[in-house]
């Protein structure tokens, strides 16, 4: 005989708020099973699971119903309360009558009451047929993987190096430093980007823990939090990482010219190349599609001229596999193409250009040596222009969201073109003004107070060619009145998009990502780092727009995850899996393609039937990777599939317990 | 310059501002964020009294008479620049059109030559099925008491077959006069 207690939470005024909570634990000393029902203010405190335990004791309890808030508060406290009290953690039921009964009902006492009463009664019909789970454990494998070798991978491989475990980077460039690498200055302290970010590098790439894989991407992820199996391709790069020493003498002599796009096409790179002269590691690569040898069968120039003799043309990709037990997914942004808006000129005025071409105007390496010259004539612009929310809030044409980092690096430009071009006028068309963060908003303010920056609130309406300037329409808001600037160059501050493999990436992994095509963090305050997935984590600009204090921030605390999951030698699994009866699995295969987590798999066993033995396909569930969705019992049409805690039978003696 | 009673303003535009949003099918005034890129491209802003953008921020706050009594939705040149630029996808040009017909309802009609303008028009593509230019001409000549504006113009038009002395009809006129019925028993005025 199943013995059921059953425990009714005040919650302070919470629920008894509008719950008549004595009457809920009277009515369930009537359900079916019931040894025990009682009430108590704080379910939670220490008393209240005393009250448990001793109850457990007392009564001869064998299960457990609490009737309190969301499981998701405190069902891991319950469960942890019934296994101090000898019973297995899965023998207890929560019956939601807060988020579910009282907070949504709070003016009608007797029906919340009688809500209350039938959500109890529910809870107890399914912990009759409650049947204790064991938890098992997988072992860990002890290596990290970053995918994405910008800021926000570097900072995370190097936290998690530091912590003494083996991290491999993966990155899809010739060299690591990401979007950082190109920007100019950082916001709101001008200090030079290069100069922060190189000595990371350097350090990642020295680190005796961590293995730089660049020029490659992850071609297949499989396996389970603390053992995914990752196929990376490592392309070709035609050139010996061990013979080159990156002597550089390749490229000198390298015979094609191709725009970079490192300097936003605005300069010519060689066929055989490294994005920028930091590149890390300083070994060239050669660009298949545009080498003359590739391309027509003559030349090997660089074979011939390199003095080690590491150039070979006979490279191919090459597939290798590893074990890793975390990955971190850092794979950044990319930025919004303003070619959509035909009334800033289609992406095809020459000198209406981005932000990160400005930023490799300004830079010294770059195209023009840090002179800022517009890319149409090499003049230097008197009246600059710069647009923000270009891409952004904007529902029409690109995205609804705020990019978050271009108020800040609109105003680090302004202030850099009226420092370098003394007598210059630069004009800034805002919506908003959006400065949270530190020192943000004095920086923002000097731009308009010391360098003098016009600062005008309205959108641009249109930009067009007038001889060799551009004529910029908007309204001054403030004033109500159209505007017109005659600029020598316009800078779009356009929007911070998700890569535009980002969501293949997170297929092939297997989390979730947002219309955005951004990734999506578990929980968007209490878990932002983490994904769906477990041992799967998110740094930096992949999981929306950032800056780079953020993008670092995060990266820190999804390496610091990372290595709470690396320190142990094993983790528990939940017990919540889906199970196949085989005896009536058809073999159909529905369930394989529904399942989100790819736990499902067909496989093949011999039985003997009618005296014969035959073989036939029956669904196979891989316990590590299942989530316990319940996606394929839906699916299952011969009901073989059930899932373990949340059965047909149990769902059924709820419906039946309210329905019946 | 004068206060706003916002409170007020704003529970007396309330009713106006949904009769606003159901007579233009939907355009929600409260989208607008007021970023001014219509008026910015506005073609005809420059004889505007108020930009489209403070059209727009007067409905927001419920001050409904001042958006009626003002000349900016006359000048409209109903050409769509604002609605098709606005990233809000708020459909300006629409909303112009809707309280021009509440403004004329209402007596409000800023722009008398405009409106005069608009009923000609009608009344001439009604009666032949297409405009008539003289008769269009002469009409608001007339009305307008400006019997010689223009006229310096008709000679040339004349031979060059712009301008014709009498009146051409289509094919089929019925049709067009039906799409008038229809809208007159739809509650619409000519």
């Amino acid at each position: 005989m199943k013995r059921v207690g059953v425990f009714i939470c005040h919650c302070g005024s919470n629920i008894a708020g509008a719950v008549d909570c004595e009457k809920v634990a009277e009515n369930a000393k009537s359900f079916p099973g019931v040894a025990f029902s009682t009430d108590y203010k704080y379910m939670c405190s220490e008393p209240g699971q005393e009250l448990i335990k001793k109850a457990i004791k007392d009564h001869k309890l064998d299960r457990i119903v609490v009737a309190s808030c969301s499981p998701r508060m405190h069902e891991p406290t319950f469960r942890r309360c019934l296994e101090s009290g000898g019973l297995n953690a899965y023998l207890l039921e929560m019956a939601n009558i807060r988020e579910h009964c009282s907070w949504v009902h709070p003016d009608d006492k007797e029906k919340a009451t009688w809500k209350a009463t039938e959500l109890v009664r529910m809870a107890v019909a399914k912990v009759l047929k409650n049947e204790p789970l064991q938890r098992s454990t997988i072992p860990i494998t002890k290596r990290a993987l970053v995918i994405g070798g910008g800021i926000a991978g570097i900072q995370a491989a190097l936290d998690i190096a530091n912590a003494g475990h083996i991290v491999d980077i993966v990155e899809k460039e010739p060299s690591i430093g990401g979007k950082m690498a190109q920007i100019d200055k950082t916001f709101p302290t001008l200090d030079c980007s290069a100069c922060i970010l190189t000595p990371k590098m350097v350090e990642a790439a020295n680190h005796p823990n961590i293995n730089l894989i660049t020029y490659s991407e992850i071609e297949n992820v499989e396996g389970y939090v603390g053992n995914f199996d990752v196929t990376i391709r490592k392309k070709a790069r035609s050139v010996d990482m061990t013979l080159c020493t990156g002597c550089g003498t390749c490229m000198q002599k390298c015979p094609t010219k191709v725009p970079s796009e490192f300097e936003m096409l605005m300069t010519d790179r060689r066929a055989i190349y490294t994005p920028f002269p930091q590149a890390i590691p300083n070994k060239p690569v050669i660009d298949r599609k545009n080498c003359r040898y590739f391309t027509t069968g003559k030349c090997r120039v660089c074979e011939k001229i390199c003095p080690t003799k590491a150039v070979d043309y006979t490279q191919e990709d090459e597939l290798v596999t590893q074990r890793y037990g975390a990955i971190v997914v850092a794979t950044g942004f990319d930025l919004f193409d303003h070619s959509v808006y035909g009334e800033y000129g289609y992406g095809k005025y020459k000198d209406v250009i981005t932000g990160l071409h400005f930023e490799r105007l300004i830079n010294a390496s770059g195209p023009t040596m840090g002179k800022i010259k517009r890319p149409s004539d090499g003049k230097v612009p008197k009246d600059v222009v710069f647009i923000k929310c270009v891409g952004s809030r904007d529902e029409a044409k690109g995205k609804a969201y705020c990019s978050k980092t271009c108020c800040m690096y609109t105003a680090k430009h302004a202030t850099l073109v009226r420092e370098k071009i003394k007598d210059s006028n630069v004009y800034v068309f805002y919506m908003d003004v959006r400065t949270p963060g530190k020192g943000y908003d004095e920086f923002y303010t000097r731009t308009t107070d010391q360098f003098g920056a016009k600062y005008i609130r309205g959108r641009v309406s249109k930009i067009y060619e007038k001889g060799d300037k551009l004529i910029v329409r908007g309204e001054d808001t403030l004033l109500g009145r159209p505007v017109e600037v005659e600029a020598d160059m316009v800078v779009l501050a356009t929007a911070m998009v998700a890569q535009p493999d980002a969501a293949k990436l997170a297929q092939m992994v297997g989390f979730s990502y947002d219309q955005d095509n951004f990734y999506t963090e578990a929980h968007p305050k209490l878990a932002p780092v983490e994904t769906h997935t477990a041992g799967v984590f998110l740094a930096g600009a992949c999981q929306g727009p950032k800056d780079i204090p953020e993008s670092v921030a995060q990266a820190s605390a999804a390496a610091a995850k990372a290595c709470g999951l690396l320190s142990k030698e094993e983790m528990p699994t939940e017990p919540i899996v889906s199970c196949v009866n085989e005896a009536i699995c058809a073999g159909c295969g529905m369930c394989v393609p529904v399942c989100p987590y790819k736990a499902l798999d067909l496989k093949v066993i011999q039985e003997r039937a009618h005296g014969k033995t035959i073989t036939r396909k029956v669904a196979t569930v891989n316990s590590g990777l299942c989530q316990g969705c319940g996606a394929c019992t839906v699916a299952c049409r011969s009901a073989a599939l059930n899932l373990k805690h949340f059965t047909n039978e149990q769902i059924l003696a709820e419906v039946d317990a309210l329905c019946l | 310059m004068e206060k706003i009673e916002l409170t007020k303003a704003l529970a007396q535009g309330q009713q106006m501002l949904a009769e606003v949003t159901h007579e233009s099918g939907g355009v929600r005034a409260s989208k607008c964020y007021q970023c001014g890129k219509c008026s910015a491209g506005c073609p005809v802003a420059f004889a505007m009294d108020k930009t489209p953008r403070e059209i727009m921020r007067l409905l927001q706050l419920g001050l409904m008479e001042e958006a009626l009594k003002s000349h900016t939705i006359w000048l409209c040149a109903s050409c769509d620049t604002c609605s098709t630029r606005c990233p809000r996808e708020v459909d300006i040009a629409k909303v112009m059109e809707t309280l021009r017909i509440i403004a004329k309802k209402k007596g409000y009609v800023a722009e008398k030559k405009l409106d005069q303008f608009h009923d000609l028009f009608l009344k001439s593509v009604e009666r032949n099925g297409r405009v008539y230019e003289m008769g269009l001409v002469l009409g608001r000549n007339i009305l307008g008491m400006q019997p010689f504006k223009d006229v310096e113009l008709s000679p040339a038009m004349l031979l060059k077959g712009k301008l014709a002395l009498l009146p051409h009809t289509i094919k089929d006129n019925g049709e067009v006069k039906k799409i008038f019925a229809n809208v007159r028993k739809r509650g619409g005025k000519v």
